[in-house]
């Protein structure tokens, strides 16, 4: 299992791949090469594949059911979720993703889009806190909520610039300190989000992964990123969803789902991809 | 749409066609019902052998054609979303179906189209493995096929 | 009970493209929920599209077809004004229509 990781995204670098074999083994050189090659063809058959998925996004159909229950009477206190302030004032969902994660004056924290919704849907719809956090995450037997509400509230920020202002000093503390766990390696694999998003070209199998250091590449991350249709999963997943999964793929104890961690990390990444316009719910394998 | 209504459609589809070869009245009431019956090729989804899928559509000697584009990954990065896209150049195309041959029911579906419908066809299906897929296309009354493998990465079949 | 479809319609020279998202989860009888009970057959078996009055797209569908299913259709002669009817059932006999009127 190490190994295989430590292959992941490592070894899957053809120049690096190329150069260790070259400096271990000069004979196979060739062989090498001919390796990092055929390493290049799949990307080609899966061309077609990825262009014909994009095409058409199944997530569109979670933006619809999430815009229905934003407005729907729910929950103990059947209320819907029109008073819910996402940051512009209540009930404003267009642009609000564009500017969170952010400061809450209420709640005296800085909230991305998921703790600020089990915010909303806590006290003003009277949803408890751990039952929503245990269906968090959809799976093929039961639909989530929450999956749904970020895939419309993420797309009525649409074909706007990712804009996070960093105005409050505590908006400000999640950003350093989001920063320093995107560098800091750490666990027993000695990983940082920087060891697999830290160089251009690397890839985790077959996907490629985005260099999150490079202005473009992290724009395009976000902003096209999560919420997104997720094919493998059959479902939306969410930032935190992908976050908690990066963290178990380096074998760092869990993430706590809308936990103060999450948020820094996503401030900092948010953050980064100021001006990239935001086009979602995306498409993930 | 009442299922009804949509039998009386395909039914005036049906007078429409044998009116051309001057079948009576009497006989397209008589053949009407097992007409209707075809809803669903049943024998075909259900079976797990790719010739009983060509028997149930008549189409055990269908002619390979290069007419016949299909359009679908080489490489499925995960089998749950495999999508084809088939462009039938072949005249008076009225259906296309799709087999996915390794599948445990191979035949994952057949339209027709009618009264318009370009010989076009998207759909995304399920793969177990890697696998090849068939399609056939009917046209004049006549079966044509062509196939195309598809490598599977991720099963779908779960 | 069904969720409504998402139809996409482009007109251009009188060709009309149609493309249709399905809210269903299309399972195939071979998964196990979280009990560990198999989940059964649930699956569109018919799937058609009229254009106005007219049957266009008769489908026949198998579980194999993707959960959320997405599918496209091409019709010549459309034009704008025309009602496109998609409709679906399934073999619970849950069944679903939705419409889109053609635009420029």
């Amino acid at each position: 299992m190490l190994i295989s990781l430590f292959f992941r995204c490592r070894l899957l670098n053809k120049q690096k791949q190329a150069g260790f074999l070259a400096m271990v083994l000069m004979l196979f050189l060739s062989l090498a090469s001919g390796l990092a090659q055929s390493l290049e063809t799949p990307q080609d058959g899966l061309a077609i594949g990825r262009q014909l998925l994009a095409e058409d996004n199944p997530g569109d159909l979670w933006t619809e059911r999430g815009k229905r229950l934003f407005h729907s009477n729910r929950g103990p206190k059947n209320k819907s979720l029109e008073t819910c302030d996402l940051g512009l004032g209540p009930g404003i969902t267009k642009g609000a993703f564009a500017q969170l994660p952010r400061y809450f004056n209420d709640t005296k924290s800085v909230q991305d889009l998921e703790s600020r919704l089990l915010t909303c849907m806590v006290e003003i719809q009277g949803f408890a806190r751990a039952e929503l956090i245990s269906r968090r995450f959809g799976t093929l037997d039961q639909d989530s909520d929450i999956e749904a509400l970020v895939a419309f509230i993420g797309s009525d920020s649409n074909n706007l610039p990712m804009n996070i202002g960093l105005s409050h000093p505590l908006e400000r503390v999640m950003y350093e300190t989001g920063k320093i766990l995107f560098y800091r390696r750490s666990g027993p694999l000695d990983f940082a989000c920087m060891t697999c998003h830290g160089e251009t070209g690397k890839r985790v199998r077959l996907q490629d992964l985005p260099n999150m250091t490079k202005k473009e590449e992290i724009q395009q991350a976000v902003t096209t990123g999560w919420p997104a249709y997720r094919g493998t999963h059959s479902t939306v997943r969410t930032m935190q969803h992908r976050l908690s999964d990066c963290n178990w793929q380096m074998r760092l104890p869990d993430l706590n789902y809308a936990s103060d961690l999450s948020v820094a990390i996503t401030t900092f990444l948010n953050y980064s991809a100021n001006g990239g316009l935001i086009k979602l719910p995306g498409v993930r394998r | 749409m009442n299922l009804f209504r949509r039998q009386f459609l395909r039914l005036t589809s049906v007078v429409g066609a044998l009116g051309v070869t001057g079948l009576s009245a009497l006989e397209l009431v008589l053949q009407a019902p097992s007409a209707l019956a075809a809803v669903w090729n049943k024998p075909g989804f259900e079976s797990k052998v790719v010739e009983e899928v060509m028997k149930s559509l008549g189409a055990t000697n269908a002619q390979p054609s290069a007419e016949i584009h299909i359009n679908a990954p080489d490489i499925a990065e995960n089998g749950a979303v495999v999508p084809i896209e088939v462009t039938s150049r072949i005249n008076n195309t009225q259906s296309i179906a799709l087999i996915a041959e390794k599948n445990p029911f191979p035949l994952a579906a057949q339209v027709e189209l009618l009264n318009g419908a370009e010989p076009y066809f998207y759909v995304r299906i399920k793969m177990g493995q890697t696998s090849r897929i068939q399609v056939l296309v009917k046209a004049d009354g006549k079966f044509y096929t062509a196939h195309k493998e598809i490598k599977i990465t991720i099963g779908g079949c779960g | 009970m069904a969720e409504p479809m998402k139809i996409r319609a482009t007109l251009k020279n009188n060709m009309a493209e149609i493309r249709v998202l399905v809210a269903h989860p299309m399972e195939t009888g071979q998964r196990k929920d979280a009990t560990g009970a198999i989940v059964p057959t649930h699956f569109i078996h018919s799937m058609t599209v009229h254009l106005n009055e007219t049957l266009v797209y008769d489908g026949q569908w198998s579980q194999a077809i993707s959960r959320n299913p997405v599918f496209a259709l091409r019709i010549k002669g459309a034009k704008i004004g025309d009602k496109v009817v998609v409709h679906w059932m399934d073999n619970k006999n849950d069944k679903r229509n939705d419409e889109i009127t053609l635009q420029a």
